[in-house]
């Protein structure tokens, strides 16, 4: 492809570069594509995307095969070449709205081909798009149902009714439209009810829309980082979409579930099993050309996991208990405890349930973990703790303590938490707060500190993961 | 459809491919089409990720058909290697060789002898690449193997070549189309990513399943097949160890035509879920949330009992 005059990724440059278009340069446009292009990957590689030379030139060759008058499959083609993997897929998605359709918007309006859709706005016929949009959910035409979506939001925006939030203004439209689904209870679909799936799809594509228009006015993407915002926002946001939280765990406990297989296998191991060589030497008429090996059993480990749910960790709690929930699929011997001012064994619900949501509504009525006050009391916690279990605990043991050490002034008892971590083989504490903020105000986590075979600061899943790799993976101590 | 001269059969434009898939017995989502059609034009390895049960196999069994293409599988493990993927030298025949012509012959006669292609055992890779006629290669459940299978393959996947010490290189005379399969279960590695085209599958949605249960049980009437999509959706949604895949809702709906089902009520529910639900723990959460639902008639049409 020609190469155009504008440097890729300057935005201060691409702009002159699009008015040579509005100035009518048919030549410079498969140049424009290009730029477009890498310029689009640049915003990728941004984000975090793997994006290299290779896969742009896939990309540029796979853009021969397929028609450019199909939007769909002109992404689809862009997306398996330069998104590898789901995350980068999502990041991909929003991308591609903001990079290249809107660039063909404001290239639109630059040329002065005014979209029909802000001039008509109100002089569309709100009667007529009604019925327009109820037959095309009707029908289930994608194209159709995206066209009239845009030209909805275009319809109540020009009356400057926008509350800001999306979700409020989806659910304004489609009320100001009056599209119902069926409602649930009748069988029989109804005449003038509609397919709820449908009706959702139809409210996907006005969502869009309606991103699209927020993205356009204020020229910057919304949420910025879908997944990379998700990671760092985690012991702040207690509105954390528990899906999301669920989404990650689940990915992370195939990845548990798997782990360590790798070293199972009779290959690494050096130990040689005779009676296996010799019986394989038969084959070769007693000469043992192949070396049978005896196979290295995985180590299995016993699991304690103590978790603060007290509401100094609010949050965090919520994305420990996820991890919890995750653990107890991954490890078969796992007891897990939960505390605030004094502790009790959740290891049964845990079991017993799936939903995340009964089991947090349980542990927050069933068990006995708050007392008088309701603040954390760590000292006391490892009393109860060893009276209870400290018996069961040896050296193939390992205890998890997912907490904040905020002891809220009361004493620490740190001895007592060593002779906890004495019994055990291995001992970890996980940390919902950046380490900066340890041993700040009431946080001792100093004292515990030296007992434990290692501290861990975890909000994400990320790190999550790095401490995965320490139980699960290569054992440090081997009893 | 354009007949090639060994017989195959190659797409000309992307709607030729999806109609000789759905010919196939296999209907194509819209990006499932896309990039086989690009896989085919570009002559790249494609890499299909999604859940297990969505027809990742499935794509490549069918792509096969299609195309009139031999299918070569190659299934992963842990611990796979070079001898179970490549090749490996048939070392009794190789033994034998020698035995026969230990008295007569010099050694350097035998060597060249018994590193001929006469005692090399071909396993799936080398036999996709020295195959006369093009193939379909399946590498399944590519997670499976070890990292290190991974480096292996590259040097196929981007140079369809294999070197082999004693023989030399030996290069494909036709180029095979490669899908690579995973669950998600491990990152694989940016290396083998580059290389190849990206395909996420994932339950289709309501219609399409509609669809292909039509496709594969024709005698199920279409309003039962409607509840069964229904039902099966609903059960998708719940959180599962398990959620239950294409195949086991076309098992199911075959199921129901044996046990002459004329609707799909509570107790042919309970009778049946085990086909699609195989977790002691799931089957408890999909008795208590769908088997009340088909009790109380909310779903579809179903009347009580």
């Amino acid at each position: 492809m020609a190469s155009s005059d504008t440097p890729r990724a300057d935005k201060d440059a691409a702009a002159p570069a699009r008015k040579g278009l509005y100035g009518g340069l048919p030549k410079a446009e498969p140049g424009g594509l290009a730029a477009q292009l890498m310029r689009f990957c640049d915003e990728l590689r941004k984000e975090g995307v793997q994006v290299g030379t290779s896969e742009i030139l896939d990309a540029f060759i796979a853009l021969a095969e397929v028609s450019w008058a199909e939007r769909e499959d002109f992404r689809e083609t862009l997306a398996a070449t330069l998104a590898k993997s789901q995350e980068d897929r999502h990041v991909f998605e929003v991308l591609f709205d903001r990079v290249c359709f809107n660039a063909v918007e404001a290239q639109a309006s630059e040329k002065g081909l005014k979209d029909e859709r802000f001039e008509g706005g109100e002089r569309i016929d709100i009667e007529d798009l009604k019925a327009q949009i109820q037959a095309a959910i009707r029908a289930g035409s994608d194209g159709e149902m995206a066209d009239l979506a845009r030209l909805a939001v275009a319809a109540f925006g020009a009356q400057g009714e926008s509350s800001g939030v999306i979700g409020v203004d989806v659910q304004r439209i489609r009320r100001a439209l009056e599209l119902r689904g069926q409602a649930a209870q009748q069988g029989e679909s109804t005449p003038e009810g509609l397919d709820r799936e449908r009706l959702r799809r139809f409210e996907r594509m006005l969502r869009r829309e309606l991103e699209r228009a927020l993205i356009q006015r204020t020229e910057s993407l919304p949420p910025a980082r879908p997944l990379a915002e998700f990671d760092r926002t985690l012991p702040s946001g207690p509105l954390q979409d528990l899906a999301q939280v669920h989404r990650v765990v689940a990915q992370m406990k195939r990845r548990l579930a798997t782990h360590g297989h790798e070293a199972r296998g009779r290959k690494r191991s050096q130990v040689v099993d005779v009676r296996r060589t010799m019986r394989a030497s038969l084959e070769t008429g007693g000469v043992p050309l192949r070396l049978r090996h005896r196979p290295k059993r995985p180590r299995r480990p016993e699991i304690y996991v103590l978790c603060d749910v007290s509401t100094s960790v609010t949050s965090a709690s919520v994305f420990f208990l996820s991890v919890l929930h995750a653990l107890h699929d991954a490890f078969r011997k796992l007891r897990s405890f939960a505390f605030v001012e004094r502790i009790d064994e959740v290891t049964e619900i845990f079991e017993r349930e799936r939903s995340f949501r009964t089991i947090s509504g349980r542990i927050a009525r069933e068990a006995g973990v708050s007392d008088v006050s309701g603040y954390t009391d760590y000292g006391r916690v490892w009393l109860e703790f060893l009276t209870r279990v400290g018996d069961d605990l040896d050296p193939r043991s390992t205890v998890i303590v997912l907490g904040d050490a905020r002891t809220n002034g009361r004493e620490p008892h740190a001895p007592m938490f060593g002779r906890v971590a004495e019994r055990a083989g291995r001992t970890f504490w996980l940390n919902p707060e950046p380490r900066l903020y340890w041993n700040y105000g009431d946080s001792v986590m100093a004292a515990y500190e030296p007992y434990c075979d290692g501290v861990f600061e975890c909000w994400t899943t990320k790190q999550l993961e790095q401490f995965v790799n320490v139980v699960a993976g290569r054992p440090a101590v081997t009893p | 459809m354009a007949g090639e001269p060994d017989g195959t059969v190659a797409p000309n434009s992307l709607e030729e491919l999806r109609e000789g898939l759905g010919g196939a017995g296999y209907l194509a989502s819209e990006s499932a089409a896309l990039v086989s059609y690009l896989a085919y034009r570009l002559g790249k390895p494609v890499l299909v990720e999604g859940p297990a049960g969505v027809g990742k196999t499935e794509l490549a069994k069918a792509l096969s058909r299609y195309a009139q293409r031999r299918l070569v599988r190659l299934q992963c493990y842990e611990g796979l290697d070079e001898a179970k993927a490549l090749y490996e030298w048939n070392y009794r025949k190789q033994l034998l060789r020698i035995q026969a012509e230990a008295a007569d012959t010099g050694w350097d006669d035998v060597q060249e002898d018994i590193f001929s292609k006469e005692f090399l055992m071909e396993r799936p890779l080398l036999k996709a690449i020295s195959a006369q006629e093009p193939v379909v290669l399946l590498i399944d459940e590519i997670d499976k193997a070890d990292q290190e299978f991974e480096a292996m393959l590259l040097e196929v996947l981007s140079d369809f070549q294999i070197s082999i010490p004693e023989l030399g290189v030996v290069e494909a005379s036709t180029r095979p189309l490669v899908l690579l399969t995973s669950n998600n279960t491990r990152e694989l590695t940016e290396a083998l990513k580059r290389r190849c085209l990206y395909l996420w599958l994932d339950y289709p949605d309501a219609e399409r399943e509609l669809e292909i249960v039509n496709l594969h049980v024709p005698e199920l009437p279409e309003a039962m097949s409607r509840k069964l999509i229904e039902v099966v959706h609903m059960v998708r949604g719940l959180d599962l160890k398990k959620p239950p895949s294409i195949a086991e809702s076309i098992d199911w709906a075959r199921a129901l035509i044996v046990l002459g089902a004329t609707d799909i009520d509570k107790s042919v529910f309970d009778r049946t879920m085990s086909i699609i639900v195989k977790h002691r723990t799931d089957l408890d959460v999909v008795a208590e949330r769908v088997g009340v639902r088909l009790g109380n008639g909310i779903l579809g049409h179903a009347e009580s009992g």
